[in-house]
């Protein structure tokens, strides 16, 4: 570390291990807001005294919504894995024809909403009710998750440790799972931890399958009007189950770094030759992206054609488009922003701190968007009230949802960053601002891009927090969608989920054109 | 009350910000977005006041009032079904209605202590698949669904509010033994689906032979392509049976509003004879409650409806919840 002697200049800290202040103080405040809705279900528990809360959360039904959520996690989070990772490694390290679309496509269920494919599922058969076909539909929606952040760790990965493993005399199939998984561990979890997080807040989707978790239950509950208590009784096991899946990722990450130190850029490995398993693969491929966008995008079409209440009233059309690009936007530069000090002390400063800052970011994540939004309301009506219903009040409600998504992203980038040129930088006179500015942040652009492009997503299909936080009068495409097919209106419901569709293209190939320069600093 | 001033000076800020020329209040609205659009411009050219929508489910908009409180923006409260009126009503935020206004529905149809009223209203009815289930099989009681012959036959909705409605109807009518007993038997009996629209799409698609729902989804259905409604038909039980129960749409006027005058004149153009044309005239197939209206064929005629007595305000009180959280259906 001949950097330290190289700058006696400066005060604060140490840049690896050290907490300046300034960055904590970001970082606490995010993870600060990140925490009301927590706060509100734990004030609520607290309230209702422990006889009554004991008796609400020890019973029959808790128990086996205990268990649908338990297997639906892990059926839906383990499933996600094997596709994502299988797609990735068929994408980037195979002879494989016709690449480039087939990563377009493989990342594009991204842009259908959960709730949407599964009322095209329903809307075909009802046989997808239940345990399978609820965790066959969250895969389709969520393997994006995964596949993404893998197939990019793979592009970056330096071929020359697999070599080495090849003239150790290891078999394909031994170095994949000896060299190569290893490396994709931050990138595999990081997905799977995301997919978790969004399949135990996960509802229309559900709701539509039968298939009772925790968060269908609280809307139930809460539906059931005189019962608040226990509707945020049962958010609070759900906060414990989150707590399991980041403790969990945590401990399965483990404390490796896994920047690449060596001199000289990374070549291009070598791709594996399918030869005659290339038409197996192309039929799997085919029939994935059949189940995940083909079904949805159909059904979508068939109402269009088939239902009498089909209109296309352009001017509500456009006004909900440009309302739910606009919010979307702002929501997603606001939230990426608020991600970058979290993940730059999760990576650049670890400590327990900073772990407990990040990992606070998550919670809100798996709580259900009507817990969100009553939390918000009840704190903003107290302390901010000329904020209420306003824009700004709505885009941090979207940041505090959606913030694992920026997160995980920026993390990645940063953890693939070598902390060495800051170093450099800095011996070379540097400050610690211009470091920040002219080396760091170029190379974690596009992570943020990344992050900023899934909250995006989240945003445009997010609707209980919009209907209740937005000024009043506010359609986006969401609330036109569910207020239409709520009247059955099938029909007139279609164009609004189809424009949805098509404006989270973007924002999906953004995602799939991964720059080569992010995997190789 | 310093944040009554507090208030009127955000109102008036909030104004300026909009550009707004005209006065307005603010509707938190639970009843169909499309319905309401089609009724309140009537009212704006009447009045010349602006009608400003937010729109939400019963259930969140209700407790969104709750935990607003008295600094709630609302002027006006509209839902589906009655029970989220009570939940606002049992905080004491609504501001009793005006006599002239309740006097324009049926006295049965409104709460006893005026604190809001109904607009509109929708039957229980049973659906049935024509194709498994002949008439004379049909049930001349909705408590006759717990019976062991129907065991594995019947649909319905038990998390809804809807469903929850029928049950406090049961409950008011036939006491609390029976209504144990009979929950015990449907649950056995039943299968479960979540929302009215999907218990018609079972029933009609023959994986279930009858089924629980409100009237206005078969008839819509119908309107909209019969996808889902060309293999059923619809029964409705008559004689005040707890299943003839018919489920009301409620307004009412929040006491923290500072446009009362405003508001009131709302419902009361909502329940007046303008209103209650203009929701007739929708595609709603909702029942108007104003007697000077009626709805028009093949929509079963409301005063051909033989409902039971119920009074209003107790409808799915907690007592409800806990007896469908004992049998499991919460």
């Amino acid at each position: 570390m001949t950097v330290d002697e190289a700058t006696p200049a400066r005060t604060v800290g140490n840049p690896r291990t050290g907490r300046p202040p300034l960055l904590l103080a970001a970082g606490a405040t995010v993870a600060a807001l990140a925490l009301i809705p927590l706060g509100f279900v734990v004030v609520y528990t607290v309230t209702v005294g422990p006889d009554e809360a004991w008796r609400l959360i020890v019973r029959p039904r808790v128990g086996e919504l205990l268990f649908n959520t338990g297997r639906l996690v892990v059926g839906g989070v383990a499933l996600s894995i094997v596709i994502g990772t299988a797609c990735a490694w068929l994408v980037e390290r195979t002879d494989l024809p016709l690449r480039r679309g087939w990563h377009v496509l493989l990342a594009a269920p991204l842009a259908v909403p959960a709730f949407v494919n599964g009322f095209g599922w329903v809307s075909l058969t009802h046989r997808v009710e239940g345990f399978g076909g609820a965790v066959l539909i969250v895969t389709l929606s969520y393997y994006p998750l995964v596949y993404l952040p893998v197939a990019a760790a793979l592009r970056g990965l330096d071929p020359a440790l697999e070599e080495a493993a090849y003239t150790l005399n290891h078999s394909a199939w031994g170095t994949f799972l000896r060299v190569v998984v290893p490396q994709l561990r931050p990138a595999i979890l990081g997905g799977a931890l995301l997919v978790g997080l969004h399949l135990l807040a996960e509802f229309g989707a559900l709701q539509l399958l039968r298939f009772p978790t925790f968060t269908t239950a609280i809307y139930d509950q809460y539906r059931s009007s005189f019962n608040g208590p226990a509707a945020n009784m049962l958010a609070s096991v759900l906060v414990l189950c989150c707590l399991v899946l980041l403790l969990g990722e945590l401990r399965l990450r483990g404390h490796r770094r896994y920047a690449r130190t060596g001199r000289g850029v990374a070549r291009t490995a070598p791709r594996h030759r399918l030869r005659a398993l290339t038409g197996v693969a192309l039929a799997g491929l085919s029939t994935l992206v059949v189940l995940a966008l083909g079904v949805p995008i159909g059904s979508l079409i068939h109402w269009l054609v088939v239902g009498s209440s089909t209109e296309f009233p352009l001017g509500e059309l456009a006004t909900a488009a440009a309302t739910s690009v606009g919010v979307g936007v702002a929501a997603a530069l606001l939230t990426t922003l608020l991600a970058v000090p979290v993940a730059w002390l999760a990576v650049r400063h670890r400590s327990r701190a900073s772990t407990l800052v990040e990992r606070s970011t998550y919670v809100a994540n798996s709580l259900p968007g009507i817990v969100v939004a009553l939390a918000l309301i009840t704190v903003s009506i107290r302390i901010v009230r000329p904020a209420y219903q306003t824009f700004a009040l709505l885009l941090l409600a979207y940041a505090i949802m959606f913030l694992p998504r920026a997160v995980v992203s920026v993390r990645a980038a940063l953890e693939q960053a070598p902390p060495r040129l800051d170093e450099v930088s800095r011996s070379l006179g540097a400050g610690p601002l211009t470091t920040a500015r002219r080396v760091t942040l170029p190379l974690i652009l596009p992570g943020m891009g990344t992050g900023a492009a899934l909250v995006f997503l989240a945003v445009v299909t997010e609707l209980t927090a919009t209907l209740l936080l937005a000024p009043i009068e506010t359609s986006t495409l969401a609330t036109e969608f569910w207020s239409a097919s709520a009247a059955l209106a099938y029909g007139a419901a279609a164009p609004y989920a189809l424009l949805m569709v098509l404006l989270s293209m973007p924002a999906t190939f953004l995602l799939a054109r991964h720059p080569r320069r992010l995997m190789t600093p | 009350m310093g944040d009554c001033a507090d208030r009127g000076g955000g109102v008036g800020a909030e104004r300026v910000q909009r550009g707004d020329s005209g006065p307005y209040i603010t509707v938190y609205n639970a009843q169909h977005e499309e319905l309401i659009e089609e009724i309140a411009p009537g009212f704006t050219e009447e009045t010349g006041i602006d009608v400003k929508l937010r729109n939400g489910d019963d259930f969140e908009l209700a407790n969104q009032l709750v935990q607003e409180g008295d600094a709630s923006p609302a002027d006006v409260f509209l839902t589906e079904n009655s029970p989220a009126m009570s939940l606002v009503d049992s905080r004491g935020l609504f501001e009793p209605l005006d006599q002239r206004t309740l006097a324009q529905v049926p006295e049965q149809f409104s709460p006893r202590n005026g604190h809001w009223m109904g607009f509109a209203a929708r039957s229980t009815v049973l659906i049935y698949n024509t194709a498994n289930v002949s008439e004379d099989e049909l049930p001349e009681s909705i408590l006759d669904l717990a019976e062991p012959q129907w065991a594995g036959r019947v649909a319905f909705s038990p998390s809804g509010a809807d469903f929850q409605a029928i049950v406090s109807a049961v409950l008011d009518l036939e006491g609390e033994a029976a209504t144990a007993a009979w929950l015990e038997g449907l649950a056995a009996n039943g299968e479960v689906y979540d929302g009215n629209n999907v218990v018609m799409e079972a029933v009609d698609a023959g994986e279930v032979d009858v089924g629980v729902i409100y009237h206005y989804y078969w008839y819509r259905d119908q309107q909209e392509a019969g996808e889902n409604s060309s293999n059923s038909a619809l029964y409705f039980f008559d004689d005040q049976d707890p299943g003839a129960f018919v489920s009301v749409s409620g307004a009412g006027v929040l006491a923290s509003s500072q446009k009362q005058d405003d508001a009131e004149r709302f419902v009361r153009y909502l329940s007046g004879v303008e209103g209650q044309q203009a929701l007739a005239d929708s595609y709603a197939l909702e029942y108007p409650l104003n007697p000077q209206v009626a709805l028009d064929p093949p929509v079963k005629p409301f005063n051909e409806l033989e409902p039971p007595r119920v009074e209003i305000s107790g409808l799915n009180g907690p007592k409800v919840i806990e007896l469908m959280q004992d049998v499991g259906l919460l």
